[in-house]
């Protein structure tokens, strides 16, 4: 039976539904719809449009660098970003961290039943954005729709393959001892941005989320011919956690100037309202970078052009895997990760 | 607005620092008794700025690690009635009870909600009337006005399905208490800011006067810190136990007076079960009689269960000030955040959690 038979079509277009149903998720013409209409115009290249379930691509010399990332966040939407721009970032900036240029990226969508059309498109189209700043393409994809209580409106996995632009790896072996400590920029300005959100705190100045592609940066280190020992990303667990386990990967002691870590006013007036320790704060677009101290001077100088970098400390001979914070005062502790999730405390 | 950074500057911690050496000429402990202060002289290192005569203990200011057992069995229970929303501060969810912890009924199921204000529990229950919206009303001073506030708000709206399960303590009572013990290493208290901010600073007068402590209110930065230290050793070296305020950017002396009028007007003191340091003797609050019907403990049953058997873990005594977090066999090795075996290790502001977390470097490795 034809659907063009008077009476059976339905009066309304299918994209004009406004929220999600669970049909969207079907496997259906609703979903071939909503992938015709909503995602495939804004990825549009050749890869995409092999319409498979996965893309077919030459994979070129040198070596490739594949990864993936799954993102939850709440609320989807928040001041300096979304859960969008926050899945591509989340891939360009792991692979950022493996040297590689962004390429190709497959993003997978789980959506919740009633979920609103216009907040996906919005979603779609930083994803896009996101994508089309650093050269990268979206080239294959998944959609799936969970019943209404059964998602939290939106989940968004990426994954991405780049080409490794860096002469030698950069992985944690790499790092050698005097190797300088750098680190791209203020700390944790979107885990504030998040739990601000949540909370409903407004800042006298608005705090956005850091969340940017770090790939930028790194092509312009590995242009200046900077020899990148070692890259990792601060995302959850914060500054902590991305020292923390270098230190413990090559059981070597970092020695870490806590002066020297720069932290936004409003994101240190939030951490003392909510009991938290900027250090362990989470951040999407910052990353420290592993160089031979000759070179520190230089690196800060590129890393600056991007945000307000700085050179935090130094990889010590000592064997002891631990990362020992200096206080300007001329104390010393241990940097330890903390137990599970963030909370706010009492009082 | 700046909050912290000129209490935080290098050369203004030198100087009390040096101040502090300069004064002392034999050996002083001082309990500070606010968790959150122990947290930043931890964290700041300022321990290791003091001359070797002066020794800091760690109080017992930790909301988290004081709520007894017993209460937090309660909460367990009533999260797990149906029909409830159990909404909590955050740093509760960790810390076990004797049949498990608030996160854990939070994964199977329970409706528990972290909130950042007692009065986002009012509004819940506003919002869904069909719930039993029960709040978990602890912590000291410092928290007892907003969650008075709540109980009001309640009441005024005529809210039926909005209650409190109250563990509010109180700082002095258990400040005489520490006292009161024989055998008791305290010649100075740091007494903490926040609470002196609501309450004043007049509730320590007897206190100092009659056992002879000096108590500085104090704030939570190293400045703050250091300055509560050199005012504090002040006076020991010259004889002198009195009441001072070196907080006076956040404390009057008469404290906030719609606070505490706040306070007076939906709760009354009462003996209170402390963790680790027992029952003492009007150290809590409770809901005035006017406003039972907000009492979780009239609704759901009164708080009753025992403190679980002791193991290595030696809490009672860190939280009295009479050992420090290290002083324990298990420190670090059987018991850690992961595997806490007292309360002290799990809240964010617990002495044990502090010196694990924030442990000074000595080039061992651990």
């Amino acid at each position: 039976m034809s659907g063009d038979q008077a009476g059976l079509n339905c009066p309304l277009s299918d994209t004009d539904i406004p929220r999600i149903q669970m049909a969207h998720g079907g496997g259906g013409r609703m979903m071939q719809d909503l992938i015709r209409d909503i995602i495939m115009p804004a990825f549009r290249n050749p890869l995409l449009e092999q319409n498979h379930d996965g893309a077919i691509f030459p994979g070129g010399e040198g070596d490739l660098a594949f990864t993936t990332d799954g993102h939850v966040v709440q609320p989807l939407f928040f001041p300096g970003g979304d859960i969008g721009t926050l899945a591509i970032n989340g891939a360009v900036n792991d692979l950022a961290m493996c040297g590689a240029e962004p390429w190709q990226i497959a993003v997978s969508l789980i959506l919740e039943e009633g979920f609103p059309i216009n907040d996906l498109r919005t979603v779609i189209a930083s994803m896009a954005a996101a994508a089309a700043a650093v050269g990268a393409r979206v080239v294959t994809g998944d959609t799936k729709v969970v019943e209404r209580g059964k998602g939290d409106g939106l989940f968004v996995t990426t994954s991405g393959i780049g080409r490794v632009r860096t002469p030698a790896r950069p992985l944690p072996e790499a790092v050698q001892p005097g190797d300088a400590i750098l680190l791209s920029g203020d700390i944790g300005r979107h885990g504030i941005a998040i739990m601000a959100a949540r909370a409903g705190l407004s800042f006298d100045r608005p705090l956005e989320s850091d969340c940017a592609p770090l790939w930028p940066t790194v092509a312009a280190l590995i242009e200046h011919g900077i020899d990148l020992h070692c890259l990792r990303d601060l995302t959850r667990g914060g500054l902590t956690a991305g020292l923390v386990e270098i230190a413990e990967a090559i059981q070597l002691a970092l020695e870490v100037e806590t002066a020297a870590i720069p932290v936004s006013e409003p994101v240190r007036n939030a951490c003392e309202l909510f009991g938290l320790d900027p250090m362990h704060v989470a951040n999407e677009g910052r990353f420290i970078a592993y160089v031979p101290a000759n070179q520190a001077q230089e690196a800060v100088a590129i890393m600056h052009r991007f945000g307000g970098a700085r050179a935090i400390g130094r990889v010590s001979e000592d064997q002891t895997g631990a990362v020992v914070l200096k206080s300007p005062y001329g104390s010393s502790r241990r940097l330890r990760l903390p137990n599970g999730e963030q909370l706010p405390r009492i009082c | 607005m700046r909050y912290s950074d000129e209490f935080r500057a290098p050369d203004a911690v030198a100087h009390l620092a040096k101040a502090i050496g300069e004064t002392v000429t034999r050996s002083w402990s001082i309990m500070e008794v606010c968790g959150g202060q122990t947290h930043a002289i931890m964290r700041f290192g300022l321990d290791q700025l003091l001359p070797e005569g002066v020794k800091l203990l760690h109080g017992p200011g930790c909301p988290v690690c004081v709520t007894p057992a017993a209460v937090l069995d309660k909460a367990v229970e009533i999260a797990g009635e149906p029909g409830v929303v159990f909404c909590t501060f955050a740093d509760m969810l960790p810390v076990p009870a004797t049949t498990g912890t608030l996160e854990e009924m939070k994964a199977s199921g329970a409706d528990v909600r972290p909130v950042y204000s007692p009065l986002d529990a009012v509004r819940i229950a506003s919002q869904e009337p069909d719930r039993e919206v029960v709040f978990f009303a602890v912590g000291f001073e410092t928290t007892a006005p907003a969650n008075a506030l709540a109980v009001r708000l309640a009441h005024d709206q005529g809210l039926r399905n909005f209650s409190v399960l109250v563990a509010q303590v109180l700082v002095p009572p258990a400040l005489e208490a520490l006292l009161a013990e024989p055998d008791h290493l305290i010649d100075g208290f740091l007494a903490a800011g926040h609470v002196c901010t609501v309450m004043g600073t007049s509730a320590y007068e007897p206190i100092s006067a009659t056992r002879h402590v000096p108590i500085v209110a104090t704030g939570f930065e190293p400045v703050d810190i250091l300055a509560g230290v050199l005012a504090a050793v002040r006076q020991l070296e010259a004889g002198e136990a009195r009441v001072e305020n070196v907080y006076e950017r956040a404390v009057a002396a008469a404290g906030n007076m719609s606070a505490r009028q706040l306070i007076e007007q939906v709760f009354t003191q009462v003996d209170r079960d402390w963790r680790g340091l027992g029952r003492i003797p009007a150290s809590g609050l409770a809901l005035r009689p006017e406003f039972k019907a907000f009492d979780a403990e009239h609704r759901f049953g009164p708080v009753d269960g025992h403190e679980p058997a002791g193991s290595q873990c030696i809490a009672g005594l860190v939280l009295q000030g009479k050992a420090r977090p290290d002083d324990c066999p298990a420190f670090g090795r059987e018991c850690t955040p992961q595997h806490p075996l007292g309360v002290t290790m799990v809240s964010s502001e617990g002495a044990c959690a502090a010196y694990h977390l924030y442990r000074k470097w000595e080039g061992a490795a651990v």
